[in-house]
């Protein structure tokens, strides 16, 4: 048998702690009774008991829930639109220019994208007058526009990647192309837009910076919620929140991940 | 070329007042600054099969897609039983077209893969899944009608790819490379199959396909591709005995060349003074100057070698086996000439007690003045 080195598994194991310490610490301390942080008092689940006492947390959580669902579900319309137009029309005026503008929220610093469209807003308020005033709206469009980019890799690497004999073979048999869209296209990548709407979803239930920007009152999502409150003090129900975020996070990149490698395997 | 077996009525290619079903008039087609297909015309008949033969990158897949609506011809016309094609869309063209990766619905089962074509044609869904099952039954697939593409072996998505193109009765049926994915065993089994429905349907046929030995056994008449344009359109026979050029005749099968310069023309039969081979007899050719370079083909199986010098017969070389290949019902040899060149027969092994020849054999090989074709071009 080949012997292997000790050097692999101890990198690997560095790594490992290095990502996961603070999110093990995390997780474990939110099961301590002490009402200290940093002071283990204990097993206890309390502070999830509490949590379920805190208007605030849970107004907020379901604030971030109802955005998530709705920039993700817009995210996904979009990009897969823009990802179909990028990789199947040949050749039309301004494609590398939305090819560029389509990828630029992958690579812009999250406080300028914020910023932007806070400016964007509040012009749009004063000369059309819509939307009015900062809050859930112009969070899920904020949101929409940088998920929407995600969504559009991943939709553009599938479609490059199916058989566009199988568009034309339906074209072929008399289908037009809303048709073969819908028949063929849409059911052949759906796999890859559930993991874009899970990765989309993730990305806006965790975004802090763009959504300060953009937010405004009674529009508060988790991460401002707990980034506040964190910013008074560290409350151990904060630890119990965040392990339910990890949780929930956990599932759906876990989701995402499967849906997509069962894809590659298919085609 | 002509052949007793077959009526004349089923070559309507060679009644010059016969009316063509598909018309491809100086078909261009430019993709930036390459041109696929340069200034194409060509004539094809109801009910045939006819092959579109050529390497990769020759044009004839580009060729196939302009008729099938999915590319646009720079320059041309087509016409399909008189109708020009111009302007119309892939999906309203009275065609099919079977793919190279046959391009089945990953997503949905053999029946309705094959019903798709119907269903969109606003047919019911009863009349199409009874019309589906016959189709399958002509194919030989009723009982995978519920299977996934997926759980089908290549033969048999070879199969629903088939049916699925045929299922509209198209007035012409498309097909790319239509047994290029399948193992030589089953191709050879398919090729008759694909000929056994064509027959069956009365489908026009347009092959598109590299393999030599597919175009000779499918096909009723091949078009040769070549960079673009065709250099030669015949019955699979006359392509092969009477090619029009060089690059045919060396393109199907193999082939000797040897160039050479006519002599002055004779009543019987004439002369040909080879750099290769000296002087050698061919049967006289009309048109040809005294003179003229002109090239000798001759196929490997027209040659028989000997090891004694016949006597009184003509066209006979001299030289050694430097190699030889045995294939079972024929042995290919390579045949060393006095001056270097070397040439390629091949034997037919019908005795299975002969005393073969070997390697290093001194041989003669020889050939009869009509096995050589002229060629100037």
């Amino acid at each position: 048998m080949k012997r292997r080195g000790w050097f692999l598994p101890i990198t690997a194991v560095l790594g490992f702690v290095f990502l996961y310490a603070p999110i093990v610490s995390l997780v474990v301390f939110s099961f301590n009774d002490s009402r200290l942080v940093t002071v283990w008092g204990g097993f206890s689940t309390r502070w999830y008991g509490e949590l379920l006492n805190d208007g605030q947390m849970l107004a907020a959580a379901w604030v971030s829930l109802k955005v998530a669902t709705m920039s993700a579900t817009m995210a996904t319309i979009i990009g897969t639109l823009s990802a179909f137009v990028l990789t199947r029309f040949t050749r039309f005026r301004g494609k590398l220019l939305l090819t560029g503008m389509v990828t630029a929220p992958l690579v812009m610093p999250e406080v300028i994208i914020g910023l932007s469209l806070l400016l964007l807003f509040v012009a749009m308020e004063l000369t059309l007058g819509w939307p009015a005033g900062r809050g859930l709206t112009t969070v899920v469009i904020a949101h929409s526009t940088f998920c929407a980019a995600y969504v559009t890799v991943i939709a553009q690497s599938r479609l490059r990647e199916m058989d566009e004999s199988l568009e034309e073979a339906a074209r072929d048999l008399g289908a037009g192309p809303v048709r073969v869209f819908f028949d063929i296209t849409l059911p052949v990548i759906a796999p890859a837009l559930v993991s874009g709407w899970l990765l989309a979803f993730t990305l806006s239930l965790d975004d802090l910076v763009v959504a300060s920007f953009v937010s405004g009152p009674g529009a508060s999502t988790l991460p401002m919620v707990i980034f506040s409150k964190v910013r008074l003090g560290v409350s151990p129900d904060v630890n119990a929140l965040a392990t339910i975020i990890i949780g929930i996070v956990a599932v759906a990149v876990t989701i995402a991940g499967l849906l997509l490698r069962r894809q590659m395997k298919r085609s | 070329m002509t052949s007793p077996t077959i009526a004349a009525n089923t070559r309507p290619w060679l009644d010059p007042a016969a009316k063509p079903f598909i018309s491809i008039r100086h078909i261009t087609k430019r993709f930036d600054d390459v041109t696929a297909v340069n200034d194409v015309s060509l004539d094809i008949f109801r009910g045939e099969l006819f092959c579109l033969l050529g390497g990769s990158g020759c044009g004839k897949s580009t060729l196939l897609r302009m008729l099938a609506g999915f590319e646009v011809p720079t320059a041309g016309q087509i016409l399909i039983d008189g109708q020009d094609m111009a302007g119309v869309p892939a999906d309203k063209r009275p065609t099919n077209m079977m793919f190279q990766s046959y391009a089945l619905f990953p997503h949905m089962t053999v029946e309705k893969n094959v019903a798709y074509g119907l269903l969109r044609e606003g047919k019911s869904k009863a009349e199409a899944y009874q019309r589906v099952a016959e189709m399958l039954r002509l194919v030989k697939l009723e009982q995978y009608a519920k299977r996934k593409p997926h759980q089908l072996s290549g033969g048999q998505r070879q199969r629903v790819a088939l049916a699925r193109a045929l299922i509209k009765q198209p007035k012409l049926l498309l097909l790319d490379e239509p047994l290029g994915a399948l193992d030589k065993k089953l191709r050879e089994e398919t090729q008759f199959e694909l000929i056994r429905i064509q027959e069956t349907l009365g489908v026009t046929f347009i092959v598109v396909t590299h393999d030599q030995d597919e175009a000779m056994t499918l096909a009723t008449r091949i078009g040769v591709m070549d960079e673009g344009v065709i250099r030669q359109v015949g019955e699979p026979r006359e392509i092969y005995e009477a090619p029009n050029s060089r690059y045919v005749a060396d393109f199907i099968g193999s082939v000797n060349l040897f160039e050479g310069k006519a002599g002055p023309a004779a009543p019987d039969l004439m002369r040909v003074e080879t750099g290769d081979l000296g002087p050698v007899v061919v049967p006289p050719v009309e048109a040809l100057v005294q003179g003229q370079n002109v090239w000798l083909a001759v196929r490997p199986e027209r040659i028989s070698l000997e090891r004694h010098r016949p006597e009184g017969r003509a066209n006979v070389v001299e030289g050694v086996v430097e190699d030889l290949a045995y294939g079972g019902h024929l042995t290919a040899y390579r045949v060393r000439l006095d001056n270097g060149r070397v040439i390629s027969v091949t034997q037919s092994n019908r005795l299975r007690d002969e005393d073969p020849i070997s390697w290093d054999e001194r041989v003669f090989a020889i050939w009869q003045p009509g096995a050589a074709r002229v060629l100037t071009k």
